[in-house]
Formats: structure tokens, sequence, C-alpha cells
């Protein structure tokens, strides 16, 4: 299991360096368009072939990879902070405060968590630059998948609020934020990095999920969902196995995820 | 006897609670999406000033977020979902149409992600062998990478049922929880005590192993619905299937008020109902 994590994390750094120095790799733009090489095979210029509007496949496979491997993290980021914020907030106000949170979070979480990504999001500007669809895409999985993250930090607080150096703090004085910051938070870490990395896959399955569909990132900025939709007009006749090259990079990375996560669960 | 009915009366306003407010969460987020009110029929130039007078008057009553919800759950009280603007027809009879499919693709695919799940995960503890373990893993380990979509776009494009795709798509999740209950339950001292004292291995699985996880297998049971009804929307998007997962998607991308606020409270219900379905046997059971 070590080995196969220490592949993981190689084949994640190498797939970070390719998007790095993906202007090194690729010659041309992942929106260049050659009309006279459509769907072509891999050749020495193209050495994934080209998509059905003659666009360098591999330049737009590093652009795509880019794209969800930055912003991926990013909303993991923005689901884990609002996580603690409404965790900690509820967990030191108490009360009716905790059992308003609590609820709130049973009523986010009564709702498929794809039907609400679907309703959220065709909700907001579609016909918008890809850039910004792809910031308003991913700011929506962050906003949104902060429930279960929030559901596990509360029960840890709760937990942890009724340790005696909890309570020791509290009766030398400490309260409030201090509390939170100096001695919940700490023993929170763990759980706080679990729930971090878990999000990461989520969100990139999501986005993928969401690209399929329509909703996504929009042309001609690529990501894994708009790469993946390409796979609509696959023909097993047609054979042009250099199209699963996205697919298979996304099973890749998200497994590799998937290893890097059951040691920080185990940590955790 | 008195305790479990306050009990009971209490859990069963919280559902209706929980699928009001949902409700009129979804009502808000359609209300306050950016470009809601525009009216491509104001458009028209066949229309007269009189109509788009009327379409506006109409859309008018909507503005109003609390009103309209008011007037929805009165009208809801007497029968009348309302009527849904993007698809031109009564949001009851899409419903009453479209329902029965959806139930029939969850139906089916759940019959099937349990009977794969469950069962390879019953021939995990009951063979004791390592290469079905890994085999069976290393399967749901892959589908757990694959989006949704893609799944049910293969099941399409191979023109294999597209309802079993639902059965694919939640059983890696089923295997792995029900593997990790079993397995867990395998390794307990009364279950050792019982083969050091000569049971079969199917009697331990059926007297031992599997009571002492039907809690959690139907706890599992609950979230796998909500599993599959999320999933039910690319299924049935991809395939073409009439259901409500589709007729969400319609709804969200037209922006049809009346009919995603149906459909968000419809799903919230079925989800609420189903999640507190465990507490409530087991309620039920000790009373």
């Amino acid at each position: 299991m070590k080995y196969a994590r220490t592949v993981a994390a190689l084949l994640l750094s190498t797939l970070v360096l390719a998007c790095v120095f993906r202007d090194q790799l690729t010659p041309v733009g992942y929106d260049h368009q050659d009309r006279n090489i459509p769907n072509a095979f891999r050749s020495r210029q193209h050495l994934l072939g080209t998509d059905a509007l003659g666009r360098d496949r591999l330049a737009r496979v590093l652009e795509g990879t880019r794209v969800s491997l930055v912003l991926a993290p990013s909303a993991a980021a923005i689901s884990t902070v609002l996580a603690i914020l409404i965790a900690g907030t509820a967990a030191l106000a108490g009360g009716w405060v905790e059992r308003l949170t609590a609820s709130g979070i049973d009523l986010f979480l009564s709702l498929p968590w794809l039907f609400l990504l679907v309703t959220v999001r065709a909700l907001l500007p579609l016909n918008v630059s890809p850039m910004t669809s792809a910031v308003i895409t991913f700011s929506v999985l962050g906003c949104l998948g902060w429930a279960g993250a929030a559901r596990l930090l509360s029960a840890q607080l709760s937990w942890l609020r009724s340790r005696d150096f909890i309570l020791l703090a509290r009766a030398s004085g400490c309260g409030g934020f201090r509390l939170l910051r100096r001695h919940l938070l700490p023993n929170l870490m763990p759980l706080v990095y679990a729930q971090f990395w878990i999000s990461i896959p989520t969100f990139i399955l999501a986005e993928a999920n969401l690209g399929i569909l329509g909703l996504g990132v929009s042309e001609p900025l690529p990501s894994w969902g708009s790469l993946l939709r390409e796979l609509d007009s696959f023909s097993v006749f047609g054979w042009n196995l250099w199209q699963l090259v996205p697919l298979a990079l996304l099973i890749a990375v998200v497994s590799c995820f998937h290893l890097l996560i059951s040691k920080g669960e185990i940590a955790a | 006897m008195a305790n479990a009915r306050r009990w009971l009366t209490k859990t069963l306003l919280g559902m209706l609670l929980t699928t009001l407010i949902g409700g009129f969460a979804g009502a808000m987020l359609v209300r306050f999406a950016p470009g809601y009110g525009v009216d491509e029929r104001e458009l028209d130039v066949r229309l007269s000033t009189k109509t788009i007078t009327a379409i506006r008057r109409e859309n008018a009553q909507q503005h109003n977020l609390a009103l309209f919800y008011m007037h929805y759950l009165a009208a809801t009280m007497h029968g009348d979902l309302g009527y849904s603007m993007a698809l031109g027809r009564p949001v009851r009879e899409l419903l009453s149409e479209r329902l029965p499919e959806t139930l029939t693709t969850v139906g089916v695919g759940l019959g099937f992600a349990w009977s794969l799940g469950l069962g390879l995960a019953t021939a995990v503890v009951l063979s004791r062998d390592s290469s079905i373990d890994a085999l069976a893993s290393i399967l749901a380990g892959i589908l757990l990478c694959l989006p949704t979509a893609i799944l049910a776009l293969w099941f399409f494009l191979a023109h294999a049922s597209t309802r079993l795709a639902l059965g694919v798509i939640v059983f890696p999740k089923i295997f792995r929880y029900s593997r990790n209950f079993l397995l867990e339950a395998r390794s307990e001292s009364y279950v050792i005590a019982a083969r050091a004292k000569g049971l079969s291995e199917i009697h331990i699985f059926l007297g031992h192993i599997l009571p002492a996880c039907a809690a959690r297998l139907v706890s599992l049971g609950a979230v796998s619905v909500s599993l599959a009804l999320s999933a039910a929307i690319p299924v049935e998007v991809i395939c073409g299937l009439p259901g409500i997962g589709q007729l969400a998607w319609q709804a969200a991308m037209a922006r049809d008020l009346c009919l995603l606020v149906n459909l968000t409270m419809v799903i919230t219900a079925i989800t609420v109902v189903v999640n507190s379905a465990p507490e409530l046997l087991k309620k039920g059971a000790c009373a």
C-alpha cells in the first residue's frame, strides 16, 4: 500500500509539472484550430491527435487538467473553511443556534447532491467568459459542498467540548474565539485535512458530471467535463483510442487522490 | 406508548417542515437568480400590447416570493400544483406521468446494485479468499472514479439497459460499506467462538454476522435511495428517460419556478421519508 501511495504521489507530481510546463510540451495553444485536420490520429505534431475542431488534444488535456487541479482544491478549501466557520460558530454559541445549524445541515443533506448542483448551476449565468464560467462552477461546488464536512466537524467539536482540557481552559477564563483558535482548532485539524482531501476528487467528478450535462466550464477553455463530452461521439468502429486519454487521466487522478486520502483518513 | 406517539408526531412534523423549507429554498434560488423575470414571449412581435401586459401581470404575481409561496401552498392543499411555463402543461400532470418512470428506474437500479454489492460482499466474507476481495475492491474502486454521466453514456452507446446503469453507479458504495460492516462483524469474538464450536460458515453468516449488521444495512439502504435519486439526473438526461431527473434538469435550464419548487419538494420529501424510515422502523420494533 505504501508503494501504491508513492506511485500515486509521483503520478500527481508529474501531472502538475506537465501542466506547469504545458507551453513547452505542446507547440500550439489549447484553442488553436486547424480545420484541415479534424479528428486526426496521433502524429509527431499532435501526440494525442486532434478533436472534431482540429484542436490539439494533448494541449487541451493538459489545460483541462490544469483547470481541474487548480480549481478543485480551491473549491475544497472554500467548502472546508465554510464547514469550519459554520460548525465552529454553532459549537461556540451552543443552545438554539447549534440546534438550528444542525437542522440546516440536515436540510442541506436531505437534497441529493447532484440535483442541488444542477439546479444552482443552471440558475447562475451560463453565457459568460470561459474563465468566469470555470470560477462560477467551482465556486458553486465549494459553496454547496460544506454540509457533510460541517456535520462531521460539529460532532467532533461537541465531543471535544466535553473533554477535560477544554473544561480546564474554560475554568481558566479562556472562551470565545480564543478557545476555538488555541484549543479546539488544533485538535480538529486532522479531520479538517481529511475533509479537504476527500472533497478534491468529489469536486473533480462533480465538475465532470456538470460538464457532460452542459453546465460546466464553457468553450473554448477545456475542463475534464468538456473533454469527456467528446466521448458522446465515440465509436469503437473508428478506433480513435486517443479520445479515451482524458477519461484514463481522470480515473488515474481520482484514484491517486483516493489512495492518498486513505492514508489521511487513517491518520485522522 | 405516549412517548412513542409524541416522538412520532415530532418526527412527522420535522419531516413536513424540512420539505416545506426545501420547497421555499428552491423558490428563493429561482427568484433571485440573475435574469429571472425576463420572459421570451415579450419579444414576440406577433403579440399585441394587451397580451404582453397580461403576461407581465401574470409574471408580476410571482415576483413577491413570500406571496407566491403562500399562494402555492394554498393551491397545493386543493390539489393544484400550478402550471409549468416551460413545458406548457400542469405540473400535476407532469409529475404523475414522470414519477413512475423514475421510481421504476430507481427500483430496478437499486435491486441490481444491492444484489451485486451485497452478493459480492457476502462472497468475500464467506469465501475468505483475498483474491475475490481484491478483484471486487478494484472493480468498485474503478467505478467510484468514473463520473456518473460517463457510465450512463456508455450504457446508452452500448444499447444496454439504462436502468442497470443506475445500479452500476450505486453498486460500489453498497459493496464497500456492506463489505466493511460484514468483515467487522466477522471479527467479533462471539463469531470466532461460534466457529470454534464447529458451526458452518453459512450458519454463522445467517445466524450471527447478518443480524449484527442488519440495522446498519437498513441505514445504508436509505442512503442508497438518495444516491440513486441523485444519479437518476444524468442517467435520465443522457439516456432520454422521461423521468423526474430529466424534468428537474429541464426545469432548472428553463428556470421554471413552479416546476422547480414542486420538484424540490417531491425530492426532499422522498429523501426525508426514506432517511427517517430506519429510525421509524427501529422505534416501531422497540414499541
